[in-house]
C-alpha cells in the first residue's frame, strides 16, 4: 500500500543560518515566460519555501465558449497556447466529433497528427530558446528560434498563419495539403534532423551547461505522479506513458514512434526527453506524408457537421507538447456548449513548483522552472 | 484501506471489483475503450478514491471539475492510470443548498489547484483541503463566475 | 614692436629639454599634449601680444612651467580619450562578433555599426536622473562614481607602449591589481545600498566571486613577476622581447588566467553578480539612464584592462617577436592594442558560446581547480627558475 505522505518534503536547509527572505520573482521577471509570479523564501541562496501565483491572464475562457457557438469556439482554442496554437484547436474538434459521434475522413486525421507534431516542434524549440536564457547563453536562443522559424515557414504553407493558425475544423480540416507543401515538409525535416545536432552538441558538449542541469529539480518517479506533473517532465522522471501511444486518438495507433523515457529525474533527464521528442516528432511527421500521399490526391479531407450537438457528455485527452491536455464537453442539444471544461498541463505541472524548487539555489529556480516550459495562455485561461 | 494491489487492472476488473466494494454507495454508468464511468454519492467519494489510488494504482488525477446543473452541481473527476491508459469518470452531485464534498488533495497532490479552481468558480467547498483560497480571480472578488446564475454582459 | 610673427610664439621646443618634464623617459602622449598646447597657448599668447605689445601674460603662457601644467592637463584628457575609444572599439566588436556567432547581424547603425555605440551613450545620458525613493541616496549615487572612476582610473594607467604610460611605477601590475579589485566591494555596498532584494544579492555575489578567483590569480601575478624579476610592466614586456612570450613558459597559468580575468570582468560565464536569469540585473537593478550607462562603460573598461593584464603578463605586451627593434619601434601600441583586441575576441567567443555558471560551482572552480593549476604553474615557474632557464 502506498502511503498518503509520499509528498512529504524535508526542506533542505544550509548549514549557515541567516534571516530568512522573501524574494518575488515576477509578473515582471526575465524568469517568468509569462505572466506569473514565483514567490521564493531564500535562506542565504537555498530556497526554503516557495509558492506559485497565476492568474494575471485569466480571461475566464470557458465562462466565454458557453456563450458562442461551436465553429466560434475554434479560433478561441488557437489563443489557449500562443506556442503550439493546432494542438488545442485539434483538441476542441476531436472533442465535439465525439460528443456528435462521428469518424472523420483518414486524410484528415493524419493531416491533424501531422500538423500537431509540427506544433511540438515549434513549441519544443521555443523551449529550447527559454533554457538558453534561463541558463545565461543567449547563442542557443537565437538558433533554436532561427530553426523554429523553418517551421512556422511551414505552418504558412499549410494554412497561411504563421501562430495562430486556425486549421482544425470539427469534422476535418480547413483545407488539403498539396504536393508543394509535401516536399517542403520533407526538406523542412531533413534539414532540421541535421541542423538541431549544432544546438544539441553545444549544450551536451559543455560541462557548464550539463552541471547546471545535472542533480536540479530531482523529482521520484512516485511524488512526480502524484503532484500530477505531465509530459516530458514526467517522462524525464521514469513514468513511462505517453497518451499518444496508451490512449491514442486519431491515428496514431497506426504510426511507428517511440517515447523516450529516463529515469534519472532531474532537470537534464526532462531536457533529454524534449529532445529526443523533436526527433520522434520528425520520425512521425515523414510517416504521416507518406500515408497522406498513398490515400491520394482526391480523397476526402472534411465532412459536413450539424451546427447542433447532441445532448451528452464526451471527453478527449490528448499529449500536448507539454503534457497531457483534456477537453470535457457538456452538451445540452442546442448550438452552443453548456459547459467546456479544459485541463491544461501547465496549470498542474506549475502548482508542482514548490517541491520542484525546495532546496535547490535560486540560480537554479530559472532552469528548472524552464525545464517546465511555461505557458500562461492555458494555465490562466 | 488494504486489500489486494491491481497494478494494470482492466476495464472488467475495474467496473466488477468496484460493483463488488462499494454496491449501493457506486455504481457504474458505463464502460467503454479504455474508459469507466462511475457515479456515486458524496460522501463515499473520498473512500472510493482512496481505493482507487491505492488499490487499482491509479496514481494521476487528470481533472477535477465543477459543472452547474442549475438544480444541483457536480464535480466529475478523472483519474488515469499510468499502465493501462484507463480513465475513470467519477461524477458526484452535490445539492444546491449544500454544496460540500470531501476534498481529495492529500490523495493527490495534483488536485490541489483542481480543487482551489472549481471553489473559486463554482462555490463548491472541498472539506478538508489544505489552502482553499481564490486562484486565478483575485482575492476581493465576491461572486462564483462560473455558475449559470452569473450572467456574462450580452448574455440574455 | 608693432607686430610679431606668430612663428615666434609657436616654436615646438624639444619636450625632453622642459626643466620641468616629469618623466626620465619619452613619452610620446605627454609630447603631443605638450605640442598641442605650443600651438593653442602659442595662439593665445600671440593674440593677446598683437593687443598688449610687450605684456608679461604671453610670455608667461609659453614658459617652461605653465606649459607644463597645461601639457598635462591635456595629456589627461588625451590618455582619457584613448582609453575611451578602445572601449567603445571593443563593445562594438562585441556586438558584431557576438551577433555573427548567434546568426545575426549585430548593429547596423553607420560605420558598420559603430554609430550605434554612439547612439547609446547619448541616449543613456539623455535620459531622466531616476533615484528610487527607498534607497540610501548618498551611497548609491557615490558607488556609481567610485565603481566608473576606479575603472576609468586603472584603463588609464594601463601603458600602450615603452612610450604611452601615465606613470612608470616600479610596481606597476601590483598597484593596478589592487584597484582592480576594488570595485566587488563598492558593488556590495552599492547592492546593500539600493535597498533591494536582487541588488543585495547580486552584491553578495560579487563578494563571493571576488574570494574565488582573486588568490589564484595574485599568484599568478606574482609568478609573472617571479619569472620577470620584477613588478614593473616595462620590464615584464622588455624581458618577453628578450627571451620568449611567457606564454610558453606558462600555458597552465595562461589558460587559467583568462579565465580568472573574465571573472574579474564579470562577464559571461562569471556574471553572477548580474545573473539576468534570476536577479533581473544583480546589482544594477534600481540603476537607470546615465547610471546604468556608466556602469556599462565601466564593465567594458575592466574588460579591456583584463585584456591587457593578459597581453601584458603571457603574450609579449606591444613587442612583436622575431623582428628588428626597428620595426618594433614603429607603432608599438596599435600592436599592443591589435593583441588586447584578440584576447577580448576570445572572451567573446566564451560569451556565445558558455553558460552561466552557479554560485557553488564558481567557488568550487575557484578554488579547486585555479588554485591548485596556479599552484601548478608556480612550480614549473620555479624549476625553470632554479634551471637556470630565465
Amino acid at each position: 500500500m502506498m502511503s498518503r505522505d509520499v509528498i512529504d518534503i524535508k526542506a533542505e536547509t544550509s548549514a549557515l543560518h541567516t534571516d530568512k527572505m522573501w524574494v518575488i520573482m515576477g509578473p515582471q521577471h526575465p524568469f517568468s515566460h509569462g505572466l506569473w509570479t514565483l514567490k521564493a523564501q531564500l535562506d542565504g541562496e537555498i530556497v526554503t519555501d516557495a509558492e506559485p501565483i497565476i492568474g494575471y491572464l485569466h480571461r475566464g475562457w470557458e465562462k466565454e465558449c458557453e456563450n458562442r457557438t461551436y465553429p466560434k469556439i475554434i479560433p478561441m482554442a488557437d489563443r489557449l497556447c500562443y506556442a503550439a496554437s493546432m494542438t488545442y484547436t485539434h483538441l476542441y474538434c476531436m472533442t465535439v466529433e465525439k460528443a456528435l459521434g462521428i469518424d472523420i475522413p483518414e486524410k484528415a486525421k493524419y493531416i491533424r497528427i501531422m500538423a500537431d507534431e509540427i506544433c511540438r516542434i515549434q513549441s519544443h524549440l521555443m523551449w529550447l530558446a527559454a533554457v538558453g536564457t534561463d541558463l545565461g547563453n543567449l547563442t542557443v536562443f537565437l538558433w533554436a528560434m532561427r530553426e523554429r522559424e523553418f517551421f512556422m515557414d511551414l505552418n504558412v504553407r499549410m494554412c497561411g498563419a504563421r501562430m495562430t493558425t486556425n486549421f482544425p475544423r470539427i469534422g476535418g480540416v480547413r483545407n488539403d495539403i498539396d504536393e508543394e507543401f509535401m516536399m517542403f515538409a520533407t526538406r523542412c525535416v531533413e534539414r532540421f534532423e541535421k541542423a538541431i545536432w549544432d544546438i544539441i552538441s553545444m549544450i551536451d558538449d559543455s560541462s557548464i551547461f550539463v552541471s547546471r542541469m545535472k542533480g536540479t529539480g530531482v523529482l521520484t518517479r512516485e511524488k512526480c505522479a502524484n503532484l500530477g506533473i505531465t509530459g516530458p517532465a514526467m517522462r524525464g522522471t521514469g513514468v513511462d506513458f505517453d497518451v499518444r501511444r496508451d490512449d491514442p486518438y486519431d491515428n496514431y495507433d497506426q504510426i511507428d514512434f517511440d517515447v523516450p523515457v529516463l529515469k534519472e529525474g532531474d532537470s537534464y533527464a526532462r531536457y533529454r526527453v524534449r529532445i529526443e521528442e523533436l526527433f520522434q516528432s520528425c520520425r512521425i511527421i515523414k510517416q504521416t506524408l507518406q500515408k497522406v500521399k498513398a490515400i491520394g490526391k482526391n480523397a476526402p479531407y472534411r465532412l459536413k457537421v450539424p451546427s447542433k450537438v447532441p445532448a451528452g457528455r464526451s471527453f478527449v485527452r490528448m499529449e500536448d507538447p507539454r503534457g497531457e491536455s483534456m477537453m470535457y464537453l457538456v452538451s445540452d442539444g442546442s448550438d452552443k456548449p453548456y459547459r467546456l471544461k479544459v485541463r491544461s498541463p501547465i496549470f498542474v505541472n506549475v502548482s508542482a513548483a514548490k517541491p520542484l524548487v525546495l532546496g535547490s539555489r535560486i540560480a537554479d529556480v530559472p532552469a528548472i522552472m524552464a525545464m517546465i516550459d511555461m505557458c500562461l495562455g492555458e494555465t490562466d485561461r | 484501506m488494504s486489500g489486494e494491489i491491481y497494478q494494470a487492472p482492466s476495464v472488467q476488473e475495474i467496473s466488477d471489483l468496484l460493483r463488488d466494494k462499494f454496491s449501493g454507495k457506486a455504481e457504474i454508468t458505463g464502460t467503454g475503450e479504455r474508459r469507466v464511468y462511475v457515479k456515486a454519492d458524496r460522501d463515499s467519494v473520498y473512500d472510493l478514491c482512496v481505493y482507487i489510488h491505492d488499490n487499482l494504482t491509479f496514481e494521476h488525477a487528470t481533472s477535477i471539475m465543477g459543472n452547474d446543473m442549475k438544480d444541483h452541481m457536480e464535480v466529475i473527476y478523472h483519474l488515469s492510470n499510468y499502465y493501462t491508459g484507463v480513465i475513470i469518470e467519477l461524477t458526484t452531485d452535490l445539492p444546491a443548498d449544500d454544496l460540500h464534498v470531501r476534498s481529495v488533495a492529500d490523495i493527490w497532490v495534483g488536485g490541489n489547484w483542481h480543487e482551489r479552481e472549481t471553489y473559486e468558480l463554482f462555490g463548491i467547498v472541498f472539506d478538508g483541503h489544505p489552502k482553499l483560497e481564490r486562484l486565478l480571480t483575485p482575492d476581493t472578488y465576491e461572486f462564483y463566475p462560473f455558475r449559470k446564475s452569473y450572467k456574462l454582459r450580452g448574455q440574455e | 614692436m608693432a607686430y610679431s610673427s606668430i612663428l615666434d610664439w609657436i616654436v615646438f621646443k624639444d619636450v625632453m629639454a622642459n626643466p620641468f618634464y616629469p618623466y626620465e623617459a619619452y613619452n610620446l602622449p605627454f609630447d603631443i599634449s605638450y605640442k598641442l598646447w605650443e600651438l593653442l597657448g602659442g595662439l593665445i599668447a600671440w593674440l593677446i601680444n598683437l593687443i598688449f605689445p610687450g605684456n608679461g601674460v604671453s610670455t608667461w603662457l609659453i614658459s617652461d612651467e605653465v606649459s607644463n601644467v597645461f601639457a598635462l592637463v591635456l595629456f589627461m584628457v588625451i590618455i582619457f580619450l584613448v582609453a575611451f575609444v578602445v572601449t567603445l572599439l571593443s563593445l562594438w566588436m562585441e556586438r558584431k562578433v557576438l551577433g555573427r556567432v548567434m546568426d545575426r547581424r549585430g548593429t547596423m547603425i553607420g560605420l558598420k555599426g559603430f554609430m550605434q555605440c554612439l547612439a547609446d551613450g547619448f541616449k543613456t545620458f539623455m535620459k531622466e536622473n531616476v533615484i528610487p525613493r527607498k534607497v540610501d541616496k548618498k551611497t548609491y549615487m557615490w558607488t556609481v562614481a567610485l565603481i566608473v572612476g576606479t575603472s576609468a582610473l586603472i584603463a588609464c594607467m594601463i601603458p600602450l607602449s615603452h612610450r604611452w604610460f601615465v606613470v612608470n611605477y616600479g610596481t606597476g601590475l601590483l598597484i593596478i591589481m589592487a584597484l582592480f579589485a576594488l570595485a566587488p566591494f563598492f558593488i556590495l555596498v552599492s547592492g546593500w545600498a539600493q535597498n533591494n532584494k536582487y541588488s543585495l544579492i547580486g552584491g553578495m555575489r560579487a563578494a563571493e566571486l571576488m574570494i574565488s578567483y582573486e588568490v589564484p590569480m595574485l599568484i599568478m601575478i606574482a609568478t609573472t613577476c617571479l619569472l620577470a624579476g620584477s613588478f614593473n610592466i616595462n620590464d615584464i614586456v622588455n624581458l618577453q622581447g628578450d627571451t620568449m612570450w611567457f606564454l610558453i613558459p606558462q600555458i597552465i597559468g595562461f589558460i587559467t588566467f583568462i579565465f580568472c580575468a573574465t571573472a574579474e570582468a564579470e562577464r559571461v560565464p562569471f556574471d553572477i553578480a548580474e545573473a539576468e536569469a534570476e536577479l533581473v540585473e544583480g546589482w544594477q537593478t534600481e540603476y537607470a539612464g546615465m547610471k546604468w550607462g556608466l556602469i556599462m562603460l565601466a564593465d567594458y573598461l575592466r574588460g579591456y584592462v583584463s585584456c591587457a593584464m593578459v597581453v601584458i603578463m603571457y603574450l609579449g605586451g606591444w613587442l612583436i617577436p622575431f623582428v628588428s627593434s626597428d620595426v618594433n619601434g614603429w607603432a608599438p601600441e596599435i600592436v599592443f592594442l591589435l593583441k588586447v583586441w584578440f584576447v577580448f575576441f576570445i572572451m567573446i567567443i566564451l560569451r556565445g558560446a558558455l553558460a552561466r555558471v552557479r554560485t557553488d560551482q564558481i567557488v568550487n572552480i575557484g578554488w579547486k581547480v585555479f588554485m591548485p593549476l596556479s599552484v601548478v604553474n608556480l612550480a614549473v615557474v620555479l624549476l625553470l627558475k632554479l634551471g637556470g632557464v630565465f
